[in-house]
């Protein structure tokens, strides 16, 4: 690394370390000092603070997958965003319209989500006619 | 600073493709009712389109976006046969998407979206370029495997499907970081052979690991236990795109790095010996053990990527890479044909979620339905290699190809083979025309679509069975625009 | 030792350590979180090598979006901690040596390759010429990946929406 970007990212470092290093010596000192007396409700899963009901592990809606690959994929999108705007000014317009291009066919596919439904939580009625 | 104009109209194919995609997936959600002609002719059109648009980077032969695709002879007549096998397919798919309710514009759209993949991977003469073109193709056809969504099977095989294939990619993309850190480049044509101590051996391994990652997407062994449950769960018009369009686009990549880089081909030579020799055995043997006429026809697949790697072991041996080239192109034609053509009839007879797919539903079809049997007959003896069809010429061609390059041995493994699929092939036919039909289901009508495709596939294998001329005329002068090693 | 060597040494080892444990963990959670600890010590090490596009990409699309969906699925599948089973033949007498003989043989032919190679200056601006390199000589895989990105969408959704949304067994989970 050179000394530039080594100074640079010098900050980041201590503060992983002493971050790190903090946690560790408070689990630590918090296990040697403290009491445990453990009794079955303080074991419990701390559910808002009523009584737990069933089983925590229970199977997810499948919508949530799909709001995560949704996120997932304009993530991606927006990645590339970084880097073309690094260099936009020396790209000029050639720089505008490949990136013009790339994200009016991303809009499409936002679009095509969009009138899917699957951006919906609880699709309309219509929404779901539609789909049947 | 904008790529001049002849790179786009190079390009044309791949954007009519995707904005025909684009455009099936944009009107989809708007659609309701009567859609299904709308979609499939919008489709169909698409697709068409690129194929003639195809002329355009036939007569503009060159390099486009600073080297990364290179559109020659060679990118073109893989272009023809994988776009016209996407055309074929669309109109193939239309009625058994309305017997399975799944007529949605998406199934068109990711076939369109496929294609446009196999074309990249046809014309990249870059290995990023080449990357990006695979998984564009792979991913399409691996959420396409899984199509039929109620259908376990169909789980199933999207679910292997995805979890050998993204292996495999991963095998390819760590070859080509391997290949980019031996020569510092990721143009095929800047790769020469490194003069520094330890970096050859780099070499060998990056392309070593290539060859694992494309010898997976053609199902070459031992790379091809996938094959069959995969191509049994997929929907059979899906199968019948899997074995003839993303093959012929791989073979056309392994082609152009055997052609262009010079350290590939003597590396290559015995893998691709053993690994041809292996995958024509492994198929037939196996295919013989089969009941499930579409589990057959995948195992026959695996075979015949045997027989293509015959030819290109030939290529690989010869400094004269044309003949074993050419013989390639040639069979990858003849092969997209009938392929197609058997994998579409089969869809169509299997009926209501493809029920019917045993050798023993097919008894007596030659009374039940004469010209479906003959048709199906035809292309099972193609796919055998008799004379006037065209399987029997592409197998001379390879024939022809192994003993220019002296590899008698693995001609000789070719014939042996030819003799043992003689018998499974063979086989369905006997039922076809021998037995007396017992089905209690009313014959499966034709729909004009589907005879529509089959005379295309039928027509195609008379052709390439009797006139060669034009079309080895057209695959040797596309060999010969590879770039010399 | 140089500062730089060090930093290299922890970071090379937590992303092996955390790789190795990704495999031995028996509960997918557990895999989940240990590979974050691979994509950081990645991205550490990404940032040694001055490519502070990259690392700052594997943080953001790796360690943050996937890592999300991978939970997601997890959470989706109610996987639970995963059942041993004994590996087949195939696998223990053909699958394990020739894994370990790749490893090896990648890992020796890589360190050959690397004695012979001699240092390179760095360019000035590595996130500059990564950019311009994107943008200028692979505008056409970059549109590319749109279409890969679509590609995605239309996935997703295929083999994920359900026609009626049909609530997982039990009701949709409620987060408290």
């Amino acid at each position: 690394m050179s000394g530039n970007l080594a100074q640079a990212y010098a900050p980041l470092l201590i503060h992983l370390l002493v971050a790190l290093g903090l946690s560790a010596i408070l689990l630590i000192l918090s296990s040697l000092i403290g009491q445990h007396r453990p009794t079955r409700e303080k074991m419990q899963p701390y559910e808002c603070g009523i009584t737990p009901v069933g089983d925590a592990r229970e199977p997810f809606d499948v919508k949530f997958y799909l709001v995560a690959m949704v996120f997932i994929l304009f993530d991606v999108e927006a990645v590339f965003l970084y880097p073309w705007a690094y260099v936009f000014r020396e790209l000029r317009w050639f720089g505008f319209t490949e990136m013009l291009l790339y994200i009016l066919i991303l809009l499409a596919g936002y679009v095509y989500l969009w009138k899917k439904g699957a951006l919906d939580w609880n699709p309309s009625k219509t929404q779901r006619d539609r789909q049947t | 600073m904008f790529p001049p104009r002849q790179d786009v109209l190079r390009l044309m194919p791949e954007i009519i493709l995707s904005l025909s995609g684009i455009l099936l997936m944009l009107i989809e959600p708007f659609l309701s009712g009567a859609r299904r002609t709308l979609i499939v002719t919008l489709a169909a059109l698409g697709s068409g389109l690129a194929l003639v648009s195809t002329i355009y980077p036939a007569t503009l032969p060159g390099t486009a976006f600073s080297g990364l695709l290179r559109i020659d002879g060679f990118s073109v007549f893989v272009h023809v046969v994988v776009e016209a096998v996407a055309f074929l397919v669309i109109i193939g798919s239309a009625d058994y998407l309305d017997r399975e309710k799944i007529q949605h514009g998406e199934y068109y759209a990711l076939v369109l979206f496929a294609t446009v993949g196999m074309c990249v991977m046809a014309g990249a003469a870059e290995l990023m370029t080449a990357f990006v073109g695979l998984e564009t193709s792979s991913i399409s056809t691996y959420i396409l495997a899984g199509y039929r969504r109620d259908v376990p099977r169909s789980n199933e095989s999207a679910m292997k499907y995805f979890l050998l294939g993204s292996f495999a990619t991963a095998f390819f993309l760590y070859g080509i970081a391997l290949l980019y850190g031996a020569t510092g480049t990721t143009q095929l044509a800047r790769m020469t052979f490194p003069t520094t101590p330890g970096r050859e051996r780099l070499l060998d391994l990056g392309l070593g690991l290539m060859l694992v990652g494309l010898a997976f997407k053609i199902a070459a062994a031992p790379f091809q236990l996938w094959t069959p449950d995969v191509y049994e769960g997929a929907p059979t018009p899906v199968t019948a795109l899997m074995a003839s369009g993303p093959k012929a686009a791989a073979f056309a990549l392994l082609l152009r790095i055997l052609a262009t880089v010079g350290a590939a081909g003597t590396f290559w030579f015995w893998a691709l010996w053993v690994s041809a020799a292996l995958t024509m055995f492994v198929g037939n043997l196996a295919a013989i053990a089969q009941s499930n006429v579409k589990r057959m026809l995948a195992y026959s697949s695996i075979s015949h990527a045997g027989y293509i790697l015959v030819a290109l072991a030939a290529a690989a041996a010869s400094d004269q890479v044309e003949l074993g080239v050419a013989a390639v192109l040639y069979y990858l034609a003849v092969y997209a044909l009938m392929k197609l053509g058997a994998f579409i009839f089969v869809s169509q007879l299997g009926g209501e979620s493809e029920r019917h797919m045993e050798i023993d539903d097919f008894r007596g079809l030659a009374v039940r339905q004469p010209v479906a049997a003959a048709c199906f007959a035809l292309f099972l003896l193609s796919l055998l290699g008799l004379p006037v069809t065209s399987g029997f010429l592409g197998k001379f061609y390879i024939f022809n190809a192994a003993l220019a390059s002296r590899l008698i041995w693995l001609a000789v493994l070719l014939a042996i083979n030819t003799v043992i699929a003689a018998f499974y092939y063979l086989r369905v036919i006997v039922v076809m025309y021998m037995r007396q039909p017992n089905q209690t289901w009313p014959p499966a009508p034709m729909p004009w679509a589907v005879t529509f495709v089959l005379s295309i596939a039928a027509a195609g294998t008379f052709y390439l069975g009797l006139f060669p001329g034009r079309v080895m005329a057209l695959a040797t002068q596309a060999a010969l625009s590879l770039p010399g090693r | 030792m140089t500062p730089q060597l060090v930093i290299f040494l922890v970071l090379a080892a937590i992303a092996i350590a955390g790789a190795v444990n990704v495999i031995l963990q028996r509960h997918p959670i557990h895999s989940a979180i240990s590979l974050i600890s691979v994509m950081i010590a990645l991205a550490g090490l990404f940032l040694l090598l001055e490519s502070e596009f990259i690392a700052v990409v594997q943080i953001i699309v790796y360690a943050g979006a996937i890592m999300v969906l991978f939970v997601f699925v997890i959470m989706l599948l109610n996987a639970g901690a995963e059942e041993r089973t004994n590996m087949s033949r195939m696998a223990r007498y053909a699958g394990v040596p020739l894994a370990i003989f790749l490893l090896i043989e990648l890992a020796y032919q890589i360190g050959a390759a690397a004695l012979s190679m001699t240092p390179q200056p760095l360019a000035e601006d590595v996130t500059r010429r990564l950019s311009m390199l994107l943008f200028q000589d692979f505008v056409f895989p970059f549109e590319l990946t749109s279409i890969l990105i679509l590609i995605a969408i239309l996935g997703a959704l295929v083999l994920a929406q359900r026609g009626e949304s049909v609530p997982a067994k039990g009701g949709p989970k409620t987060i408290t």
